[in-house]
């Protein structure tokens, strides 16, 4: 047949047709299962361990620029946070094993050591974290269903009841003539009743609050030596240091770029917008962007992704709202800095964004 | 430099491909016995034209459909009709249904072939050609078995100015394409020009992905050894589900196929190059659909392309490859991303399977975590939609918010599983809540019709009432009239009964 001999020659074997014998494979069972059958690479136990390491050089970063006091905030916020989280999913009858193991609990403890002051009573920070977890986290349904920032709210909630504690930050090491050592940070966060009067300062954007609101020139405050090239001397290398770690974030893909891109873009152009109006009485965009909590804000604290926003145009507008809302804050605000605030009050308006910034779809004219 | 359009979303996969695609094309050794299942797209089983007994030839139509969307089943080689039975089908339910089975005699005798000569089919219209592809059983060989002629059929209303060949096999282990375009391309570019004759167009785009350069560099020989002008290989880049139909015309071409559409709404008709070859085959030398290119890969000793008869066991391919290595466990027809398990290898290859699977135990995942926004799934969607809200509103039973954010779009690629680190299954679920809302749909309609017919039913019956009221009012004014000559007091007693008996 020419027509079958044309079909078998380009396979390379004429083969004249042979029989199969039964074979003893027939019948072999296997398992079923629904597609797809790959298996995922990622978990959301890598991605919180991703954030945690980018977190690294921004900690070590403060560690000496303000001493251990991070360090001991952050274990004993750790603590709190895991024993915290395992109470109350023993009390709702979770599993508790894998949800420990996701290092959620961890990195909402860590963001909010890094944020308190490094003196900070041991009470404060074991309070905050305890409110964080229990309330702003587990009350809601845990993982993935808390409407608002953990971190932030136990932020915000110690901010508003115990101002002047966490106002009271250290001098960062190029200013001061030393710091306390390890044992003595100890002592002081243990025994919160000694007076720390002598060693705290105000930070960088609480001084140009307040000396802007006693009618000082910009060009006056910037002059102290508080300041360094960009901003607040030591607080520079603190914010560079996260810019660093989020950067790296990126590259890894574990946050997308809209967040903090609006959040730091803003930022920066509105505090441009002020600063060519007059100069004098607004300070410059870039100190804006390397003060107080912002870079840690755009990367680590906005991004957070079970609060924010999912679509991409809807990140884009909560990251850049973010970041206009902050300036206003820290402007003509009560607060020295707005990073925690201004997230707060995004997250309550992220699901009527996305809500209005769907993408098309395929096959649909919009 | 071919400008290529990019489309939104997919991942990068683990190709898998090499496994298979550096063995060399072996034909298949027959079976013992084929088996046929007479399933079609309508519902109904295709009549079988043999009878149990009866000897028949390779190449003979042995079943036929209703319809030109049911083309006939033809017999792979020659034997005898063992029977008309039940046997599991090709699928993860174990279900049986009625199969020919087939007792190959070993003699591969044939039906005679009638071809026409190499490229002289210009003498056939194209109403003829498709009425060729119809009877010669042709079904897209890219999984969805839609009947050809159907496709390349679009009607009057549609204008069609492109044709594209899909090439992109864009499943991870699959390579039974890469194998037909290495061996055999002058089937796949004649049977483009058979194409671009029925459709009446000019342009044909053969997309083909950018990692099979030995398949390209056969095409390009070919293209030079005929005239096949018109013709244009495109590379496509290397992204899971680029080989989609909607997702392969956007790149190639820029157009979006409409929701409810069809490509052609956008001038389009798009065909795997399996499909195309053999369109070549059933018109050139009017062999019907009885083989195709089938892989098989994975936890097998020797992963290769076979040149198969459609009807062979697949646990007979498994053999000729060596058999499976210890540790397999899971048996898969099609890719890992949309194959779908089968419960047993005792199963028949049917037109549309394109590749058999073995895998090993499923890594376990552990326990499935709460959705964390993290959006990674919108990213990967090819389709534009939110898998994150499907997910909340199918969970929630909110289906009609779930069809609101598009649910019916979904081409279940899997990518936003893959994506996922919470492991959600979102196929599943997406699965599970258009299943629910077709069910929804059919009691819907049946509901209404049920309506129609009461209302219909109740109109009658009021007509009927007042039909009757009517024509006994006319019997007692006829009656009154006969009785007219009556004197007045019983006029009176008359010309109360209508109002009483009204």
């Amino acid at each position: 047949m020419p027509a079958t001999a044309a079909v078998m020659a380009g396979s390379g074997r004429a083969e004249a047709a042979l029989l199969l014998p039964e074979t003893a494979t027939r019948n072999m069972r296997f398992s079923t299962a629904a597609p797809p059958h790959l298996a995922s690479r990622t978990s959301v136990a890598r991605i919180m361990l991703q954030v945690l390491v980018a977190l690294i050089p921004g900690v070590i970063a403060q560690l000496m620029q303000f001493g251990p006091g991070v360090l001991i905030n952050t274990v004993i916020a750790l603590i709190t946070a895991e024993i915290a989280e395992a109470a109350m999913l023993a009390l709702r009858g979770r599993p508790i094993a894998p949800f420990l193991l996701d290092y959620s609990a961890a990195l909402t403890a860590v963001l909010l050591a890094v944020s308190l002051p490094p003196l900070a009573p041991w009470w404060l920070t074991a309070f905050g974290t305890l409110f964080a977890i229990v309330i702003a986290k587990q009350l809601y349904g845990g993982l993935g269903y808390n409407p608002f920032n953990p971190a932030m709210v136990g932020y915000a909630m110690l901010l508003i009841s115990f101002p002047r504690y966490m106002t009271s930050w250290l001098p960062p090491l190029d200013l001061a003539a030393s710091h306390p050592g390890f044992t003595e940070m100890l002592a002081l966060i243990f025994q919160p009743e000694t007076a720390i009067d002598g060693l705290t300062q105000a930070t960088p954007l609480d001084t140009v609050k307040t000396q802007l609101g006693l009618g000082k020139g910009m060009d006056e405050i910037q002059s102290a030596n508080l300041f360094g090239a960009l901003a607040g001397k030591g607080w520079q290398w603190v914010n560079f240091w996260y810019l660093m770690g989020g950067l790296w974030m990126l590259h890894q893909g574990v946050i997308a770029w809209q967040i903090p891109a609006g959040f730091l873009g803003g930022l920066f152009l509105t505090a441009m917008v002020f600063f060519l109006i007059d100069p004098n009485f607004y300070p410059t965009p870039l100190f804006h962007l390397f003060s107080g909590a912002t870079m840690l804000g755009a990367f680590f604290i906005a991004t957070d992704p079970v609060t924010a926003a999912t679509t991409p145009r809807g990140r884009l507008i909560y990251g850049v709202a973010i970041g206009i809302l902050i300036y206003v804050i820290r402007s003509w605000g009560g607060y020295p800095d707005g990073v925690a605030f201004a997230v707060l009050l995004l997250n309550l308006a992220a699901p009527t964004i996305d809500h209005y910034n769907r993408p098309r779809v395929y096959g649909h004219p919009q | 430099m071919f400008r290529l359009w990019s489309c939104n979303g997919g991942v990068h996969l683990d190709t898998h491909k090499e496994e298979s695609s550096q063995a060399p094309l072996r034909t298949a050794r027959l079976p013992r016995e084929l088996v046929y299942p007479l399933q079609t797209r309508g519902g109904l089983n295709a009549e079988p034209v043999v009878a149990v007994g009866e000897r028949v030839l390779k190449g003979q139509v042995i079943a036929r459909g209703e319809g030109p969307m049911n083309p006939p089943l033809h017999a792979a080689t020659s034997g005898v009709v063992r029977s008309i039975e039940a046997r599991p089908l090709l699928h993860p339910s174990g279900l049986a249904d009625l199969c020919i089975v087939i007792d190959a005699d070993g003699q591969d005798e044939a039906v005679p072939f009638e071809g026409v000569a190499d490229y002289d089919y210009a003498q056939l219209g194209p109403e003829e050609l498709r009425a060729r592809i119809h009877e010669a059983g042709i079904v897209g060989l890219g999984g969805a078995a839609f009947p050809a002629s159907i496709k390349v059929n679009p009607g009057e209303r549609r204008k069609v100015d492109t044709l594209i060949l899909n090439g992109a096999e864009c499943e991870p282990y699959i390579s039974c394409d890469d194998s037909l375009l290495r061996n055999f391309p002058e089937q796949v570019l004649g049977g483009a020009r058979i194409l671009m004759r029925i459709l009446q167009v000019e342009r044909c785009l053969l997309g083909i992905e950018s990692d099979m350069p030995q398949a390209i560099a056969a095409l390009e020989q070919a293209m030079g050894q005929g005239d096949h002008g018109g013709i244009e290989i495109v590379p496509v880049p290397v992204i899971y589900p680029t080989g989609g139909e909607k997702q392969l015309i956007k790149v190639l071409t820029g157009r979006e196929v409409p929701a409810d559409g069809i490509p052609a709404d956008v001038g389009v008709i798009c065909q795997n190059v399996g499909t195309t070859a053999a369109i070549y085959k059933a018109i050139v030398f009017g062999e019907p659909l009885i083989s195709r290119i089938v892989t098989v890969t994975g936890l097998v000793r020797q992963p290769q392309n076979l040149l198969v008869r459609i009807g062979t066991p697949i646990a007979d391919l498994i053999e000729q490859c060596g058999g499976y290595a210890p540790t397999v466990q899971r048996l898969i027809l099609g890719g890992p991303m949309m194959g779908f398990s089968l419960p047993s290898d005792d199963l028949p290859i049917v037109k549309s399977a394109n590749c058999i699977l073995a895998l090993g135990p499923q890594e376990p995942i552990g326990q499935i975590m709460p959705c964390i926004r993290c959006g990674e799934c919108a990213s990967a969607c090819p389709v534009g939609l939110l898998p994150q809200q499907l997910y909340w509103y199918a969970r929630a039973d909110n289906l009609e918010r779930a069809v609101d954010y598009r649910l019916g779009d979904c081409i279940e690629c899997g990518c936003c599983d893959y994506v996922c680190p919470s492991h959600i299954p979102l196929v599943q679920y997406f699965r599970a809540a258009k299943s629910t809302i077709a069910a929804k749909e059919r009691e819907r309609h049946k509901a209404d019709h049920a309506r129609i017919r009461f209302e219909a039913r109740q109109a009658r019956k009021e007509r009927e009432k007042l039909e009757r009221a009517e024509s006994a009012r006319r019997k007692k004014e006829a009656l009154s009239k006969v009785m007219g000559t009556q004197p007045a007091k019983e006029k009176g007693q008359t010309s109360a009964d209508p109002e009483q008996t009204a």
